[in-house]
């Protein structure tokens, strides 16, 4: 294993895999990537019979550090909530793995990547990529990292994406399947939300087509307000409300465009942090594959009949009510496939006023729903 | 509610070992436990409380948040040797429908309902003229859930219109343990506070099926 740089702690491991020469990454968009890498982390041992495996999938603008420090901005790990001492997935019992998704940009091949073909970053000659192009990448990490099943694989929004795409093309790799305020298919609001955070990015005179890294710019302006307009579409009204209701940064109006009001202050700045972590190609090429995502559409248009192989398989899809992105609608329309091709399959709506973010935040609900649920999963699989 | 254990051990009686079992309306997954403990079932529910599915999940039960009258449409005919309705057919909006789609899903179909024939219920109205609020019917009408209730012998018409077979048939009254009856004989109407039916297709092909599925004990009718 190239570059496998050991972290502090034995429970924690991660590094950078390469992809064999003999085997390079085949693309849906019927492109090559060779020498593709994927970065990720580990937590926790690998059992003697490599049956306490589990694969976290990330969203759109989270990485492998779902349970460690980023090493940009400090902060700890994504998902405290699932992953850590005494938690549903527990690196004292299991082997969690979390990597980046191909076309990221915190280590796994992406547009800012070097090609090596041309010595110069890829940019907009990066092949366009898909959901199911991540998860192949995903399948072949997990398998060098000598994990042949996964007793569940877990993901949240874009990550749910992941997952139902592992149980369409691997299901005989998995146990079981947990699918967090997700959809099966991007809907017409979807995407059009996705084309404005593009348009912002292309907008920015510093993106030059792309090539910004080629003259030393960064689009951090356009970036920044793909961020700020996406952040309101994971939060809910109420809870934009509660926050920050009308109150103002300063005593009385400006009478100009300053950030007068709390709200635009927040957003300005949660689009300032993000452009220090994100790269802007890897923003248009990751939103380009949510849009793209389709299960039904590669099973004759009927979602039931991609999920065929995977009756052994347990499901857990959860959904929140306050979730205006992916609201509960778009995760029955999963658990109604689901049960016709004849999987099992355990759904709740989780009341919640905390939007789509609500899934990383929070929720006891959901804590007593995720435990009980892979807790049975392993007591099946006699790990518990 | 020891009238829902009692109905549960009936349940329990009437089910065969390690079969397929679907519990529509299994609240806090009582029913399923029991079933997968005992039994060793397979089971599913489907429960519409998110709190009900909530303890159903963290108890480790496949259950899907939805309800009798919509969500049993996506079931693939015959996923289950048992679909279990208890004490709720008469709150769903279509039973006529949901009967049927129990038994399209499922071999055979347990469910269990009070009985609007009882003695209780029928004096209570005679006698008051009020709508009755007895031990199985222990709310007021305007905060019932119930809006289809219905008679024992309003429940055997129903089989009959459905072409639908009764397999078994048990009574319940006060506390004790349910009583093997003749739905059909009369007095049966005024005795049942609620009742329990073992139902299935009354076709060549069920029919075929229901003789390799015999029930687990001497549980039909010695009527």
């Amino acid at each position: 294993m190239a570059d496998l740089d050991m972290a502090s702690s034995a429970l924690n491991d991660g590094g950078t895999w390469r992809f064999p020469a003999s085997e390079p990454l085949r693309l849906d968009s019927g492109g090559v990537i060779e020498g593709l890498e994927v970065a990720y982390q580990t937590y926790g041992q690998l059992n003697a019979d490599r049956s306490n495996a589990v694969l976290i999938c990330h969203a759109l603008t989270m990485d492998q550090y779902v349970a460690s420090a980023h090493p940009t901005t400090g902060k700890p790990g994504w998902w405290p909530r699932l992953v850590g001492p005494g938690k549903p997935l527990d690196p004292a019992r299991h082997f969690i793995i979390c990597s980046n998704v191909i076309g990221g940009c915190m280590g796994s091949t992406g547009p800012a990547s070097i090609n090596p073909a041309t010595g110069k970053p890829w940019a907009l000659s990066f092949p366009v990529i898909t959901i199911a192009d991540m998860v192949r990448a995903q399948a072949m990490l997990v398998r060098a990292l000598g994990v042949e099943t996964l007793f569940a694989v877990v993901g949240g929004s874009m990550g749910g994406m992941q997952v139902q795409q592992w149980a369409v093309d691997y299901p005989e790799r998995l146990a079981s399947a947990v699918i967090i305020a997700s959809a099966s298919r991007h809907s017409a609001q979807n995407i059009a939300f996705h084309e404005v955070g593009r348009q912002a990015i292309m907008a920015d005179p510093d993106w030059r087509g792309g090539a910004y890294a080629d003259h030393g710019t960064r689009p951090e302006k356009g970036l920044a307000v793909a961020r700020m307009a996406a952040h309101i579409t994971y939060l809910s009204e109420p809870a934009l409300q509660r926050k920050f209701g009308r109150e103002l940064q300063r005593d009385g109006l400006s009478w100009g465009f300053d950030a007068d009001f709390q709200v635009e202050s927040y957003l300005r700045h949660q689009g300032a942090s993000f452009v220090d972590r994100f790269d802007a190609n890897s923003y248009l090429y990751i939103t380009r594959a949510m849009d793209y995502f389709d299960i039904a559409a590669g099973h004759g248009g009927v979602l039931a009949n991609a999920f065929t192989r995977a009756r052994h398989m347990r499901f857990c899809v959860l959904s929140f009510t306050s979730d205006w992105l992916y609201p509960t609608p778009e995760s029955r329309h999963i658990v109604r496939a689901l049960t016709a091709s004849g999987c099992r399959v355990a759904f709740v709506e989780i009341e919640s006023d905390k939007g789509h973010d609500a899934f990383l935040l929070d929720e006891p609900v959901m804590d007593a729903a995720l435990s009980g649920f892979l807790g049975s999963v392993e007591r099946d699989r006699g790990l518990a | 509610m020891t009238t829902t254990r009692e109905d549960f051990r009936e349940i329990l009686r009437l089910v065969r070992p390690g079969s397929r079992v679907l519990d529509v309306g299994c609240g806090e997954g009582a029913l399923l436990d029991l079933l997968a403990h005992d039994k060793q079932v397979d089971g599913r529910g489907l429960e519409i409380s998110a709190k009900g599915v909530a303890a159903c999940m963290a108890r480790g039960l496949s259950v899907v948040q939805g309800d009798a009258d919509q969500d049993l449409d996506h079931f693939p005919d015959r996923t289950f040797d048992y679909a279990i309705l208890s004490q709720t057919l008469q709150a769903t909006r279509q039973p006529r429908h949901v009967l049927n789609e129990l038994l399209r899903i499922a071999d055979r179909a347990i469910v269990s309902f009070p009985n609007f024939g009882h003695w209780r219920v029928r004096w209570s109205l005679l006698s008051r003229g009020r709508m009755p609020e007895t031990k199985a019917l222990p709310m007021p009408w305007w905060s019932t859930p119930n809006i289809h209730l219905c008679t024992l012998v309003d429940f055997l018409a129903l089989t009959d219109d459905l072409n639908v077979r009764v397999d078994a048939c048990a009574a319940f009254a006060g506390t004790g343990p349910g009583r093997p009856i003749n739905p059909s004989s009369p007095l049966e109407n005024w005795r049942a506070e609620s009742c329990l039916f073992m139902l299935s297709r009354a076709t060549p092909a069920s029919a075929a099926t229901a003789r390799e599925l015999p029930p687990a004990s001497g549980d039909l009718f010695d009527g």
